[in-house]
């Protein structure tokens, strides 16, 4: 099994070596021949402008959407859940790849000195809490048919499944704790 | 449910989701609009760029709030801005006009010349400037969640950024060769804190993001840091002070995340029109650099 990460910007260091901590062969995603490599894909925490501009920009866009909607599992964080998303209620003209069946908000817990850790249940995870962390971090205000909810927040989802698709608003790749990328990898068994 | 804000990983986090990026000097509104969808992964919000400051002198201070607010509410990504060097009321005032990140800079002048700011009472993250190791170490025991090269800002000349980088990384890859019973040794000399530095060791890297910064005018330049080690690229004055801002930005930010992809660089530095005038640093006196500023 291959994993890729998409590697245009952002946390793609950290996953990689969560990845390697679980013996996990890994690439780095630049173009979307890459793509035609990989049984599964992260998408990084980063900035979600600069990510959408490059994929745009060098001609991933339209393939990465192709491949994730025949199947292609997908682990998204932060940035990389809000170019998955169907709708940003706050920036409607933000492109995004239309693929998970949410809608959210952009920078919704405030600015960078609202960013937080808290120590969140995920029964699917086990009875463990599990140390997340928010960074600028969107909120999800809508979920459509079919989207599964593993975790929320002051009653808002913070953790959701749909299909091949894993979309988390916080960081997983900040922390020590395996148990999401594990997760994500028993999926693809 | 328990909530911790502003600590050391939430600060160090955010260096992190902006790595592989580059941060563009912006003064106004519609540069930063510009920035962003260029695909700048932040905004370093100014009242004049490095270059100019150098060209009109007198006092350099903190932008004025009117100004910082004008740009951060143009844009989505975060917004940086710039305090004197100790100067902690400017950095009080920019935490609560809800500034993202502090660039405590040696480009303003600076306000003490003895002692940099206690980082760590703030909850919003600092970057400061660095030429050497032990300054990297002593800017991040004081809390510092990000570091930059110094470079020599304002001059559109790469040469000091390198300088600084290369610096910094060759003692990082001396420390692997040095045994641990001569660590208290290298600290005292480095002028570094031991717990910082045996850190730094074992990470075989600094434990903060290191962007490059200070010069840096074309993509060529941007990939050079890149290769060099840099986490990610500070441009300054070189896009609003070239021919075809736009274009320049753009391609510095593709420059960034395909550095070692010599003929995608090929096809993004063709065109751009001229870059911004340079300044041979060896032509400047000592009095008129910048980054001898801080220690």
């Amino acid at each position: 099994m291959k994993i890729g990460i998409l590697a245009i910007q952002g946390s793609v260091e950290e996953h990689k070596v969560i990845l390697e901590k679980l013996g996990i062969e890994n690439v780095l995603v630049k173009k979307a021949k890459d793509l035609d490599t990989i049984d599964g894909l992260i998408l990084p925490g980063g900035e979600s402008t600069t990510l959408i501009h490059i994929l745009k920009t060098m001609d991933i866009f339209e393939y990465l959407k192709e491949k994730i909607k025949k199947g292609l599992p997908v682990l998204s964080t932060c940035a990389g859940l809000i170019i998955l998303a169907k709708q940003i209620e706050n920036y409607p003209n933000q492109n995004s790849l239309d693929v998970l069946n949410i809608t959210l908000s952009r920078n919704a817990y405030g600015r960078q000195r609202e960013s937080f850790i808290t120590y969140l249940p995920i029964p699917i995870l086990g009875d463990e809490p599990y140390e997340a962390v928010f960074i600028r971090a969107p909120k999800i205000i809508k979920t459509g048919e079919g989207v599964k909810i593993h975790a929320t927040f002051q009653d808002s989802p913070v953790f959701v499944e749909e299909g091949n698709i894993l979309g988390l608003t916080f960081h997983p790749e900040l922390t020590n704790d395996l148990r999401i990328h594990k997760y994500f990898l028993s999926k693809m068994r | 449910m328990e909530v911790i804000l502003g600590n050391e990983k939430v600060k160090r986090g955010l260096a992190q989701m902006l790595k592989g990026g580059v941060i563009m000097d912006v003064t106004n509104a519609e540069q930063a609009e510009i920035a962003e969808s260029a695909g700048a992964v932040a905004v370093m919000a100014l009242e004049r760029v490095p270059a100019d400051i150098r060209a009109q002198g007198g006092v350099a201070r903190m932008a004025d709030p009117k100004k910082i607010k004008e740009i951060m509410s143009a844009v989505s990504i975060p917004v940086m801005a710039k305090v004197r060097i100790g100067h902690f009321v400017e950095a009080q005032i920019l935490e609560a006009l809800g500034v993202d990140f502090i660039d405590e800079s040696e480009v303003l002048t600076p306000a003490d010349e003895k002692y940099h700011i206690n980082k760590h009472l703030f909850k919003v993250p600092f970057v400061c400037g660095a030429r050497d190791l032990g300054e990297a170490l002593r800017r991040i025991a004081e809390g510092a969640a990000m570091i930059r090269t110094k470079g020599e800002a304002g001059t559109g000349n790469v040469v000091e950024a390198v300088r600084h980088m290369r610096q910094i990384m060759d003692e990082i890859r001396s420390l692997a060769l040095i045994p641990d019973e001569e660590l208290v040794t290298k600290a005292k000399e480095l002028g570094a804190p031991l717990e910082v530095l045996i850190e730094t060791k074992k990470l075989g890297r600094l434990p903060v993001v290191n962007f490059a910064a200070g010069g840096i005018a074309t993509p060529a330049d941007a990939a050079l840091m890149m290769h060099l080690g840099a986490d990610g690229v500070f441009v300054g004055s070189g896009i609003f002070k070239s021919k075809d801002p736009r274009k320049r930005a753009r391609a510095i930010v593709l420059a960034v995340t395909y550095y070692n992809d010599p003929e995608v660089l090929a096809e993004i530095s063709e065109d751009l029109g001229e870059p911004m005038p340079g300044i041979d640093v060896r032509q400047l006196s000592e009095k008129e650099l910048l980054q001898i500023r801080g220690w």
